[in-house]
């Protein structure tokens, strides 16, 4: 890496001058939710007092504006996964209500009793529940790929669950409790081979890492906003068109139709057929205002930039008595997830916040991979790309420090 | 360095939670019940042994936070000898000392439960206080079941 513009990025983020307990903000739970821009907060800003009105329904020029400007930011989501066509970008409301859509539309009209779908042990919540609920109102079953005690998927293993029953493959292109990367390239040959879809949560890998749809050749990519530096409340479903367009409408409302009447209506094309109702109009170009930052500073540079945090917070962690890395992938984002020896994740959350820092405690919504560890929960940092080294200090003594306070 | 905490982690705390008292499976209980924080993925398992309305012995398993730790282990010592009516208005002092707006509670009242006032403070770690008075609840009332916080 030449000069990543740290400084510069900092800046662009209001929150990161936030005293916390009367100490600087030491903001390592982006992988819970980013923080935003000024570019995304003052676009939201802008669409509220220049550009807003319902989109899609009138003809007056603050609607023709909204419209246009929603409308871009679907072009910019298309262009930043590289998608064929913007028919092919839903915006919901975030990765779980994308996975919640292709289960109960999809999956009812595709998946049978005696049909299996194939996930993997380092699921996030919304990676199970919803496909759990359709096997119950299907009788379909749900299959688990093993990891092995780094926190790899045992690809062999999940190689060995595809056969001719199996309808559906789902599986995290990163995992949120142990930072693995999957080999997603992989799983999707092995999975196509024998003509089965592939659907990708890409909640948390999405801004760590430039995905391109037609070069995966993925089925299903889903995503939240607000884990890619944009608002809360917006996600988008990548589907290939032809699966969309043979998919049943998920809600019915006003956007999605092209006629109604009492005896039938008519539902309109993509994307609009899977977006009833009036949706978070400036989330959404608030998302595109996102799109645009990280495209300015470029998905490989917050790559390479982020790869540098997580070596160089894996090897201080490594230096720490008592400390074990929980979640050792080869291939892994940056997140840090760790159990310290006879402290609760919970004290090391509630000590770490004191000293201004922010890390998540808990289950991860994986309950099953703190089950695999034998662990109630662990301390989690995540990075962004406007962490820094310094911080990673702040954080490692903070660890140090409360570790000697136990005793 | 933990300047700010001291309120929350009082010594009594780190004492109980290193050495918890009363920590043990209790083969002749008569009463006995699992709490469960579904939030932290704390779990106790509280025993009893009931003597008419005496509560005759307490003890619990489990693995918790330091501070749900030592408020199972804090309870476990101060409800041997209770009469399930007693327990049951140290729970109702407790809960207002943990989650009250009310300033006046009587910290004499609950004697060493006084340390763990702090938490309300600390809206996110009530529950770690009140999961074994949740569990307590549950045991007198004889549910012999799992409850849970949330
Ligand atoms: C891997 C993964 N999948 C799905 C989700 C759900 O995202 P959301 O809550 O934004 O719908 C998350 C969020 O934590 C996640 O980390």
């Amino acid at each position: 890496m030449t000069t990543f513009p740290i400084d510069k990025i900092r800046a662009d983020f209001p929150i990161l001058a936030e005293k916390i307990r009367n100490k600087p903000l030491v903001y390592l739970d982006s992988g819970a939710s980013c923080q935003k821009p000024n570019a995304v907060i003052d676009s939201i800003s802008h669409v509220y007092r220049h550009e807003y009105a319902n989109i899609h329904r009138g003809v007056h020029t603050l609607s023709v504006r909204a419209t246009d400007k929603f409308e871009a930011a679907r072009e910019k989501v298309r262009g930043f996964i590289n998608a064929a066509s913007t028919k092919e970008i839903i915006f919901v409301r975030g990765a779980t209500e994308a996975i919640n859509l292709i289960a109960q539309t999809y999956g009812k009209a595709n998946i049978k009793s005696g049909d299996e779908i194939v996930i993997t042990a380092m699921e996030h919540h919304s990676n199970i529940v919803p496909w759990q609920m359709l096997c119950e109102q299907t009788g379909a079953v749900l299959k688990v790929a093993p990891m092995n005690t780094k926190g790899e998927l045992i690809f062999d293993e999940l190689s060995a669950l595809l056969n001719d029953k199996t309808r559906l493959v789902a599986v995290a292109h990163m995992s949120n409790a142990l930072g693995t990367i999957n080999p997603v390239e992989k799983i999707i040959a092995a999975a196509h081979a024998l003509n089965i879809p592939v659907m990708l949560d890409g909640a948390q890998a999405i801004p760590h890492i430039a995905v391109d749809m037609q070069a995966l050749d993925c089925d299903f990519y889903v995503f939240s906003g607000h884990k890619l530096y944009g608002p809360s409340g917006i996600g988008v479903l990548y589907g290939k068109q032809a699966l969309l367009e043979a998919m049943p409408p998920y809600q019915g409302g006003g956007d999605m139709i092209k006629t109604v009447s009492f005896e039938k209506s008519t539902y309109a094309g993509l994307p609009h057929k899977f977006e009833a109702g009036t949706p978070s109009i400036a989330d959404v170009i608030g998302l595109g205002a996102a799109i645009d930052y990280l495209n300015e500073i470029g998905m490989a540079n917050i790559a390479a930039y982020e790869a540098e945090l997580l070596a160089y917070s894996t090897q201080q962690a490594k230096q720490i008595k008592g400390l074990r890395i929980i979640g050792e992938a080869e291939d892994k984002g940056a997140i840090l997830s760790f159990v310290l020896d006879k402290i609760h994740p919970h004290d090391i959350g509630t000590m770490l916040d004191s000293l201004g820092i922010a890390i998540r405690a808990g289950h991860h919504c994986a309950m099953p991979v703190m089950d695999f560890y034998g662990v109630p929960a662990t301390a989690r940092a995540s990075f962004a790309m406007y962490n820094t080294k310094a911080e990673i200090d702040v954080l490692m003594d903070g660890i140090k420090s409360l570790i000697e306070v136990f005793g | 360095m933990f300047e700010d905490l001291r309120e929350l982690y009082q010594e009594v705390i780190f004492d109980h939670n290193r050495n918890p008292r009363n920590f043990r499976v209790m083969a002749d209980a008569n009463r006995k019940v699992e709490g469960f924080n579904p939030l932290c993925g704390d779990r106790l398992t509280l025993y009893l042994k009931m003597d008419g309305d005496k509560i005759a012995d307490a003890s619990f398993q489990g693995s918790g936070c330091a501070i749900s730790t030592a408020s199972v282990s804090l309870m476990t010592e101060i409800i041997k000898g209770k009469t399930e009516t007693e327990a049951d208005a140290l729970f109702k002092i407790f809960h207002e000392m943990t989650t009250g707006k009310d300033e006046q509670i009587n910290l004499e009242a609950v004697g060493k439960l006084a340390v763990l006032a702090g938490v309300r403070e600390y809206p996110a770690r009530v529950k770690c206080a009140t999961l074994a008075w949740h569990t307590l609840d549950a045991a007198l009332k004889n549910e012999q079941k799992s409850i849970s916080t949330e």
